[in-house]
C-alpha cells in the first residue's frame, strides 16, 4: 500500500502488490513475502557474470488491450534484461508450456525441463476508462514460489515506461541491486562536420528509444548533467559573450543562467540534493572551483590554486567532491571536504586522470585515463586504492553512473570515425553495449530513476 | 560598415575569411579582390601578418615562432588601432572536453599577456575558449593536431 498512488511530476502511476487469489493460492506450495532471500538469485563476482536464464513469455492481452502493446513491452523487458549482461532470456520457441492464463500457476517441470530459472509472466488489459492495466508475476521455477507480483494503471502512453519498471523489478528481486531501466539520459547530438559542428542537447530513455531534442543549434552546447529531481539540467552553453553555464527545465523549457560571474564558467554538476551547482570558473589563465546555492545565490570560491581545476563531482552524501587538477604537471584526481580546504590527489598511476565522478553507491570514482595516446574509462577507491580499467583505446571520455552504480555510461570517438557514439559498459569491465542515438552523440549524463520511491 | 559575411567564417580559417572579403569586394574601401590585400585590411592581417599562434602538447607558453608572430600582430594592432579583437584559444581532441576548454583559455590568455605587454591596449581585446569545439584540421595524427592547438586573433568586423 505504500506503493499505491504514487503522483510523479510527468505521469501518474498507480501500482500495487499482486498475490494470488484463494484459488490460486491453494496451488503454491509457499507465497513468497516481500522482502524474503530468494534462492534464485544472479550471482555476481568480480569480473565472472553468470547470465541468469530466464524465460519471458510474451504477455497476455486482457479485455480491451490493442493491437502490440502486450508483446512490445515483453520485448522492452526482454531487451532490457538481455542488455544488462546478467540474464539471458530463452528463446520462446523452446517454451513446452503456453502460458493462457497469467493469474494461474505454471507447469513448473516444464520450464525446469528448458533450464530456465525464473519465469516472467504478465498481462496488459485495457479498462474502461482508457488506461492501461499491466499485471506480471515473477516465479522461481525451482522452488515453484512466486517472487513478486504487481499490478500497475497507467495511461497508454506510458507502455514503455511499464516496460522499464517491471525490468527494474525483476531485475532488483533477482540481483538484490535496485534497477535503471526507468531512466533516462541527456546527451550531446553531433551533426555536420568536425570543423563546423553543430551541437545539441537531447534527451532520450536508457535504451535509446523517445529522443527529444532540448536545443535547436544554434549555440554550442557541452556537458549536460541532471538533477536529482531529473527535471533539471545543468550544461554549458556558448552564446552571446562569455560561454557559461545554464539551467534547463526539461519540462517547461525555461533556461537561467546561474549565477552572475566575471568570466566563463563551464564543467557544471549539481549536488545531490539539487540545491547547488558546482563549477570551474576561469579568471585569466587558471580555473579555479565555485559553488552556487541555487535558492540564495550565494557563490562560494572552493579552490584557489593558479592551475586549472575543473570537472568537480560531488560524493553522493554531499560531503566531498573529487576533481580534476593539474596543480602538480599533468592532470590527476583529488578529493577535498564540499566546502573545500586541503584537497588530496588519488590518482598516482602513469598517464593523466581526468573527469571523475562519484558513483551513486559512494565507493567508488569513474575517470576517464590518458595514457600514451590513449584513452581510457576505469574506477578507483575514493582513498586512491583499487584502480581498475573497464575498456580502453581511442578515444573513450566521460563516463557517467547508472543510478545503482553497477553501469557506466561513456561516449567513445574511434580514430578515423565521423564523431562519436554513446556506450555502456558494466562495473566489471565487461559487457560493453552500443547505446542506439539517431546521430553522432557524445557527453551523456545518466539520470536517477525517474519511479524511485525510497 | 557591417560586414556580416565576414562575422560568419570567424570561426573558418583564412581562406574563409578571403572568401567572404571577395563577396564584399564591391563595396566602398574595400576594393582588393582575393590575394591582392588591401594594407589595413582584415585580409592583409591574416595573409600578411598571420592571425594565428601554434602550440606545443598541452602547453600555453608561446614558442618563440609563436612570439614573433605576436610581435608582428602587434605591430599592425598598433598601426590599425580601430580595429577591436577577440582571441580565440584551442585545443587539439587529445585531451577531455572540460580540460580542453580551460587549456583553450590558458593559451587565448598567453595571447593577450603578450599582446598587452607589446602596447596594446587590453580594451580592444577579448578572449574566448573552445576547447577541442572548433578544429581547422581533421585528421589522428599530428599533422592535424599540431594545427588545432592554436590561438587566433580574429578581428572584429564591425570595429
Amino acid at each position: 500500500m505504500s506503493h499505491a498512488d504514487r503522483t510523479e511530476a510527468a505521469t501518474a502511476l498507480t501500482r500495487r502488490r499482486l498475490m494470488l487469489t484463494s484459488a490460486a493460492a491453494t496451488a503454491t506450495t509457499a507465497l513468497m513475502p516481500r522482502g524474503a532471500l530468494a534462492t534464485v538469485q544472479v550471482q555476481i563476482t568480480q569480473g565472472n557474470v553468470q547470465a541468469m536464464p530466464i524465460a519471458i513469455p510474451d504477455f497476455l492481452a486482457g479485455p480491451g488491450a490493442e493491437g502490440d502493446m502486450p508483446r512490445n513491452i515483453t520485448q522492452i523487458i526482454t531487451s532490457n534484461l538481455t542488455r544488462s549482461g546478467l540474464f539471458a532470456p530463452i528463446d520462446q520457441a523452446a517454451y513446452l508450456e503456453k502460458i493462457t492464463n497469467s493469474d494461474s500457476v505454471p507447469r513448473f517441470p516444464d520450464w525446469q525441463a528448458i533450464k530456465a530459472q525464473a519465469l516472467l509472466v504478465g498481462k496488459i488489459a485495457r479498462q474502461p476508462d482508457g488506461r492501461i492495466n499491466a499485471q506480471f508475476r515473477l516465479w522461481d521455477v525451482y522452488n515453484g514460489t512466486q517472487l513478486t507480483g504487481q499490478q500497475f494503471v497507467t495511461s497508454p502512453d506510458n507502455w514503455r515506461r511499464v516496460g522499464h519498471i517491471i525490468s527494474d523489478m525483476v531485475y532488483e528481486r533477482l540481483t538484490g541491486d535496485k534497477g535503471y531501466f526507468d531512466t533516462r539520459v541527456v546527451f550531446v547530438d553531433e551533426t555536420g562536420t568536425k570543423e563546423q559542428r553543430i551541437k545539441r542537447l537531447a534527451i532520450m530513455d536508457q535504451d535509446g528509444a523517445n529522443v527529444r531534442y532540448l536545443t535547436r543549434g544554434q549555440d554550442l552546447v557541452l556537458t549536460p548533467r541532471f538533477s536529482p529531481s531529473t527535471q533539471e539540467i545543468t550544461y554549458m552553453s556558448f552564446g552571446q559573450g562569455d560561454p557559461r553555464v545554464y539551467l534547463l527545465n526539461i519540462e517547461t523549457g525555461q533556461r537561467e543562467i546561474v549565477g552572475n560571474f566575471p568570466g566563463m564558467t563551464f564543467s557544471p554538476r549539481f549536488s545531490p540534493d539539487g540545491q547547488r551547482v558546482i563549477m570551474s570558473l576561469q579568471q585569466g589563465g587558471n580555473s579555479n572551483l565555485f559553488v552556487m546555492d541555487l535558492r540564495s545565490k550565494a557563490t562560494t570560491r572552493l579552490t584557489d590554486t593558479a592551475a586549472i581545476d575543473t570537472a568537480p563531482s560531488y560524493s553522493p552524501d554531499g560531503s566531498r567532491v573529487c576533481f580534476e587538477s593539474d596543480r602538480g604537471g599533468r592532470q590527476q584526481i583529488y578529493v577535498m571536504n564540499a566546502n573545500g580546504g586541503p584537497a588530496q590527489r588519488i590518482s598516482f598511476g602513469d598517464g593523466a586522470y581526468s573527469t571523475p565522478v562519484w558513483s551513486p553507491r559512494g565507493d567508488t570514482i569513474a575517470f576517464t585515463k590518458q595514457f600514451e595516446g590513449r584513452f581510457a574509462i576505469g574506477v578507483i577507491n575514493p582513498d586512491g586504492s583499487g584502480e581498475r580499467i573497464l575498456t580502453e583505446g581511442f578515444h573513450n571520455e566521460g563516463p557517467t553512473w547508472a543510478p545503482n552504480g553497477r553501469v557506466v555510461m561513456f561516449f567513445r570517438d574511434p580514430a578515423g570515425a565521423p564523431g562519436p557514439s554513446i556506450y555502456t559498459v558494466d562495473l566489471t569491465g565487461r559487457n560493453e553495449q552500443r547505446v542506439p542515438t539517431p546521430g553522432y552523440a557524445s557527453d551523456p549524463a545518466w539520470s536517477p530513476l525517474l519511479s524511485a520511491s525510497s | 560598415m557591417p560586414m556580416p559575411l565576414i562575422r560568419a567564417a570567424k570561426f573558418a580559417g583564412a581562406i574563409a575569411v578571403a572568401l567572404s572579403m571577395a563577396a564584399c569586394a564591391n563595396t566602398p574601401n574595400q576594393t582588393g579582390l582575393a590575394g591582392a590585400a588591401v594594407p589595413g585590411s582584415q585580409q592583409d592581417f591574416v595573409v600578411n601578418v598571420g592571425d594565428r599562434v601554434f602550440f606545443e602538447t598541452d602547453q600555453t607558453d608561446l614558442t618563440p615562432q609563436g612570439r614573433a608572430t605576436l610581435d608582428k600582430q602587434a605591430q599592425w594592432l598598433a598601426q590599425y588601432n580601430r580595429y577591436t579583437f577577440t582571441i580565440e584559444g584551442h585545443a587539439d581532441e587529445r585531451g577531455t572536453r572540460e580540460y580542453n576548454i580551460a587549456l583553450g583559455a590558458k593559451r587565448a590568455q598567453s595571447v593577450r599577456e603578450y599582446l598587452i605587454a607589446r602596447g596594446i591596449d587590453a580594451s580592444r581585446m577579448r578572449t574566448i575558449s573552445y576547447g577541442k569545439e572548433r578544429p581547422v584540421a581533421v585528421c589522428d595524427d599530428i599533422s592535424c593536431w599540431s594545427q588545432n592547438r592554436r590561438a587566433v586573433t580574429v578581428l572584429n568586423a564591425s570595429s
